[in-house]
């Protein structure tokens, strides 16, 4: 029952007689054969899909002269480590990764605390227009930013904030109208007896979403943590808009710019690709199952 | 009371001091997101639409000039319909086959082998790596000379092709990228696959139903919502692609990945013409509203709601 995916179609029309015989041989044998094209599907499908990520890895390790050569080296004579070492030198790029993680870091917090009390509030408390209020916000989510990048850009102008991290970082502290739904779904979930022992006992608003809902909600939380993590370490535009300091530059624009430097040195591109790419890499397996349940959450449950 | 409304909406709010007091809590609550839509989101649209309708280049003061933006857009700007054709060239080549292969890789891994959380992982990876440095990963195996998918069609005759440097297998490569990241699509697949009730497939067993029979009268049904779900999602995002081509291609070759986005990005910060810039923001906010729209207003026809069709029958 639980392999009715992978068996073939039942021979219901059979005869009884040779069905009972011939059931048991067919059956397994059908299963075997699936099971071998599952696999071989698989198998056929990661090769294709890592062959980009191989491709970045032994290219970083190639020499120049490895690189250029026709037709291509699968892998490198030897490895040449002094590619990660020259991104290092000819490049700022420990002080790009230290940026990046200090935006992603202050952005997480602020999606974090917005996010959560803005969820709280729709999750669990009761007002006149939460509903519309609500539509609208989920509505918002379809607004391209395009549309508003103009006048984001001549307001944080009038502010004074040109090439500092202020345009990224002061919005992340306003509740993401994406970040909220996921975590009012997940507030949604929480039972309600919880809620009213804790308001007998006293217990403020404030209290029960500090002391209750973000302890419970913590799996949630990593998770939209998770998803911010990515967007803040990936985002290209608003760095390209806001920074001019190459000393302020988080990793995306880093190799942005070392890409028009070094464009024909495809070993250091491939090395400091691989080296943006580490971080997303293991928090991805660090974390992988919640960040799936995350998906799970917004795309069925919603 | 402190809040800057209060008196107004005591004719609205419910009479006892207890929905009073939540009341209350609720809108202080909801204070970080009220103001972030406000500040970042109603107020810029609202100024966006104004500047759209004036000839604003950043200097001097913005002068309303009506529909003049939207008129050159239309009759005048060849730039505009070249970044509406490869956009909509491209997500008509990505949309179908991503939500195709994105169902048939979900289907695969929904099958119970050993390993199989192993190959959900592998296959799911690509899709959240992206950014500038994927784009320059890509860069690479698109090389014509050294690249290694040139190589790869090589093994089954094929001359090698400029991926990158002709404006029509451009928008190809661009696909192919898209499809690599498949599987973010698929785990939405896969979730939906799950929350499917295993008795709708015992029961259709019974009735003697063969397994092609129960995919058609039960899985495909069953998963329409979660299809509207991906196609709506992936027709927001794909309209709006900027960063592998800002990276890879700057919109060319001859103006071959010159997206919609990206059009809008170099008339704001190259020529400077925020107005215009603006106007075609809206354009583009129009298009995905208005195709969204279309993809709802069919839903009713396809897609299936198991809780809302217990009701009427």
């Amino acid at each position: 029952m639980s392999n009715w995916t992978a068996s073939s179609p039942p021979t219901a029309t059979e005869p009884i007689r040779t069905q009972r015989t011939n059931r048991g041989l067919g059956m397994r044998q059908r299963r075997l054969i699936g099971l071998g094209l599952t696999y071989a599907l698989l198998l056929v499908g990661t090769a294709v899909l890592m062959i980009p990520f191989f491709w970045m890895i032994s290219t970083s390790l190639k020499s120049l002269d490895e690189v250029y050569i026709y037709p291509i080296q699968w892998i490198p004579s030897q490895l040449v480590w002094a590619n990660y070492v020259d991104v290092f030198v000819k490049v700022p790029f420990a002080r790009y990764l230290y940026n990046s993680a200090f935006i992603a870091f202050v952005a997480i917090i602020g999606n974090l605390l917005g996010s959560s009390l803005a969820a709280f509030s729709f999750a669990r408390l009761r007002y006149p227009g939460k509903l519309f209020l609500f539509v609208v916000m989920l509505s918002t989510l379809m607004v391209p930013a395009w549309v508003t990048m103009i006048p984001h850009f001549m307001l944080f102008k009038w502010l004074g904030w040109l090439d500092s991290y202020l345009p990224i970082l002061v919005p992340a502290f306003f509740a993401q109208p994406f970040f909220t739904f996921l975590l009012r779904q997940f507030f949604l979930g929480i039972p309600l007896d919880l809620e009213d022992a804790a308001r007998i006992d006293g217990c403020s608003s404030l209290g029960i979403y500090w002391r209750i809902f973000l302890p419970l909600a913590r799996p949630a939380l990593i998770t939209v943590a998770i998803f911010s993590f990515f967007y803040y370490w990936n985002d290209l535009l608003y760095p390209l808009i806001y920074l001019q300091s190459q000393d302020k530059f988080p990793v995306a624009m880093g190799i942005a710019t070392f890409r028009s430097e070094q464009y024909a040195n495809f070993a250091l591109m491939m090395a400091a690709a691989t080296l943006a790419l580490l971080p997303m890499l293991i928090v991805f397996f660090l974390a992988q199952r919640l960040f799936i349940q995350g998906v799970v959450i917004t795309g069925v449950k919603g | 009371m402190p809040h800057p409304n209060g008196g107004n909406l005591s004719m609205v709010l419910p009479r006892s001091k207890l929905a009073r007091r939540e009341a209350l809590e609720g809108y202080i609550f909801l204070l970080p997101w009220v103001l972030g839509f406000l500040a970042f989101h109603f107020g810029p649209l609202l100024a966006s639409l104004y500047l759209g309708f004036t000839n604003y280049r950043g200097s001097t003061a913005p002068q309303w000039i009506g529909l003049e933006n939207f008129q050159r857009m239309f009759a005048d700007d060849p730039l505009f319909w070249q970044s509406l054709k490869v956009t909509v060239l491209y997500a008509v080549g990505f949309l179908p086959l991503g939500l195709v292969i994105g169902f048939g890789i979900a289907l695969l891994m929904n099958q119970k082998v050993p390993g199989i959380t192993l190959f959900r992982t592998i296959y799911y990876l690509p899709s959240v790596m992206t950014g500038v440095a994927v784009a320059i990963l890509w860069q690479f195996v698109f090389h014509r000379e050294y690249g290694v998918l040139n190589h790869l069609i090589g093994f089954f005759g094929a001359e090698p092709i400029a991926w990158l440097n002709n404006s029509t297998w451009v928008l190809v490569a661009f696909v192919i990228m898209g499809l690599w990241g498949v599987g973010g699509g698929m785990i939405v697949y896969l979730a939906g696959l799950q929350a499917i009730p295993t008795e709708l497939y015992e029961a259709a067993g019974i009735d003697g139903a063969n397994s092609w029979q129960r995919f058609w009268a039960i899985t495909i049904p069953m998963m329409t919502p979660t299809i509207f779900f991906n196609l709506v999602t992936g027709l927001i995002a794909t309209f709006q692609i900027f960063t592998t081509a800002y990276i890879m291609t700057q919109g060319g070759p001859n103006y071959g990945t010159y997206f919609f986005s990206l059009n809008i990005y170099y008339t704001t910060f190259r020529s400077l013409r925020l107005g215009y810039a603006s106007a075609l923001a809206w354009m583009l906010f129009i298009l995905i509203m208005t195709l969204t729209l279309l993809v709802f207003s069919t839903a009713r026809r396809w897609v299936y709601y198991a809780g809302e069709k217990a009701e009427t029958a």
